[in-house]
């Protein structure tokens, strides 16, 4: 390459063959460095998520205990699986799973009301947006366990509250089986309203002020503009909020091994804990990554949903 | 001038209605506060001390972070772990970024669909071969292990990404005819540009890094080794009703994150509004 250019236009005027030449050299120059760049990326995605992840659908087929060498592995097929369909725990932490995820829509309904507020009518925004927003921030066991205290059957706050208010005998909360659940789905919304809030005004501030205008002229009222034209211009932010909520409620994990071990009565497992209570106490490798892939295909699926769903109920 | 005042009242009010709702965000957070600063006796008087009327704020404080099991030493860990690994992680980002958008090159197209398809595995599903490869590498139990989990972020790469797709190519073009290599232009050009975006990112790395408490418990073995959020629950498991002390020290697990999220709170509030984010 003797012949150097100085602008594009030069570079563009040259001979053809010089340029297809040099073309060529500028291509296999680009393929090297960019190879270069995001090599560290791949090989870290290869070892820690990429092998793993074919790794768990190879070790569902297996039986496997970890403690004994790798000599002792048996292929049993689809028995894990079949076993699956069997165990009661693993059929009560799908269940929970399903109820768990009440908590998105809820949690969506009341970000979205405080962020109408907060984006029109309000003064100290700022100071709003910090406190609603510091549960999530806020680290889940420290909270997990201030909650517990709060909770405390006897003597907590919120009990001795309850009391003060002629409630006789106010559920034990977490220790009740009939409650447990739904303490830790209140303390999951209480985490997770400040991120839906914060993503929500992003989206209000996103819809045209003109339109809001034509409907005040046209003598509409607040909440006949909410309906008509905050919702379905939101929809796409609701239906974002949506799928990484339930994707996000699949992985529930903090709260649970912190606050209730799945108890009482497996009254609060869900599929992450039976996972982790499978794989690394009782050492089941082969039995765990079959529900590693069951919550796979879960995840899966509601990313696959997101694709088609996005273009069909989403109005823009 | 009537409808402005009108319009005014309204705003006050809906301001008064909010602020009684965000009580009930804080008020856990203050009732923690509170009773770290109170003797054990106290903490379950009702009705509620907000002020105690007996402190015990330095004993209390004391135990948590000389005493038995002291803090100041996950504290290192955990902040040793959290900030190698957002360096890390925004170093891998940025550079794989920077390749998938502004370097031309034929395989970058699918590569960054696998890139990007990894992102539909929840993490929990790959953690058992995780488990066993970790052990096999010997990285098992170390920090290094913890530091190499969370350094390859798909989110970060992704975010970072839209950001250099941004950047008008007549820049890189510029710099291109000028001399400069890949490399030059990512260094000098590339990343200042982008550097808002790189902070809001490296902000939320360590947040996330700093609460995770699930990759700890499970690649890490050894005490001395724990992070914050594993000491906190071993805190808890052997002070079990000292509530003082555990709310002193989940004082003492959330104030950094808090000062961290304070100076930040711009840089963290629009990433999360721009991408929305989720860790």
């Amino acid at each position: 390459m003797s012949k150097q250019f100085t602008t594009t236009q030069e570079f563009k005027e040259a001979p053809k063959t010089i340029r297809k030449l040099r073309k060529s050299k500028i291509e296999k120059d680009e393929n090297f460095i960019g190879f270069l760049f995001v090599s560290p990326m791949l090989l870290g995605i290869s070892v820690i998520v990429l092998f793993p992840i074919i790794a768990t659908f190879i070790l569902a087929f297996a039986d496997w205990k970890f403690i004994t060498g790798i000599d002792q592995l048996k292929w049993i097929g689809f028995e894990n699986f079949i076993n699956l369909a069997n165990d009661e725990k693993f059929i009560k932490s799908v269940i929970n799973n399903a109820i768990f995820i009440l908590t998105v829509p809820i949690t969506m309904i009341c970000a979205l009301f405080l962020a109408v507020i907060i984006d029109k009518n309000v003064y100290l925004k700022s100071y709003f947006k910090v406190a609603f927003f510091m549960p999530y921030i806020s680290s889940v066991v420290a909270i997990a366990v201030v909650w517990q205290v709060l909770f405390h059957p006897s003597q907590g706050p919120i009990n001795q509250v309850l009391m003060t208010f002629g409630i006789q005998n106010p559920p034990t909360w977490i220790s009740d089986p009939n409650f447990a659940l739904i303490s830790l789905m209140i303390i999951h919304t209480w985490i997770s309203i400040g991120f839906s809030l914060i993503v929500y005004i992003a989206g209000l501030q996103s819809i045209p002020k003109e339109l809001y205008e034509a409907a005040d002229i046209d003598g509409a009222n607040s909440w006949y503009k909410f309906r008509n034209i905050t919702i379905p211009l939101i929809s796409p932010t609701s239906f974002f909020l949506l799928i990484t909520g339930i994707i996000a409620s699949f992985k529930a994990f903090d709260l649970i091994a912190v606050l209730t071990q799945g108890g009482p009565l497996n009254s609060t497992t869900m599929l992450v804990w039976h996972l982790y209570e499978r794989a690394f106490l009782d050492l089941d490798v082969g039995y765990a990554s079959a529900i590693a892939v069951v919550l796979f295909l879960f995840v899966f699926t509601i990313t696959i949903l997101q694709w088609v769903g996005q273009k069909k109920w989403v109005n823009y | 001038m009537r409808k402005e005042r009108k319009y005014n009242i309204k705003k006050v009010m809906s301001t008064i209605i909010l602020f009684f709702c965000s009580i009930a965000f804080l008020l856990p957070f203050i009732w923690m506060l509170s009773t770290s600063l109170k003797i054990e006796a106290d903490v379950f008087r009702y009705p509620i001390e907000w002020i105690p009327s007996r402190w015990n704020a330095l004993a209390n404080y004391q135990e948590v972070w000389f005493g038995e099991s002291p803090f100041y030493i996950y504290y290192w860990n955990s902040i040793k772990v959290a900030v190698l690994t957002t360096l890390v992680s925004v170093v891998v980002s940025s550079l794989a970024a920077y390749g998938f958008s502004k370097v031309k090159f034929p395989a970058g197209a699918w590569l960054f669909i696998i890139v990007l398809a990894t992102y539909m595995v929840p993490p929990q599903a790959s953690l058992v071969p995780q488990f066993i490869l970790f052990r096999y590498l010997g990285v098992f139990d170390t920090h290094f292990g913890l530091i190499l989990l969370g350094s390859f972020s798909v989110l970060g790469t992704f975010m970072l990404r839209q950001f250099f797709i941004g950047i008008h190519n007549d820049f890189i073009d510029a710099a291109k005819i000028d001399g400069a290599g890949h490399w030059r232009i990512f260094w000098k050009i590339a990343l200042p540009i982008v550097r808002p975006a790189v902070a809001t990112y490296a902000i939320l790395r360590f947040i996330w890094t700093w609460n995770d408490y699930q990759n700890p418990l499970i690649f890490l073995r050894t005490d001395a080794l724990y992070t914050i959020q594993l000491a906190m629950q071993k805190f808890t498991t052997i002070n079990g009703s000292f509530y003082t002390l555990i709310m002193a020290a989940a004082v003492s697990a959330i104030l950094p994150l808090l000062i961290v999220f304070i100076m930040g709170q711009k840089h963290v509030i629009d990433g999360i509004a721009l991408g929305g984010v989720k860790g």
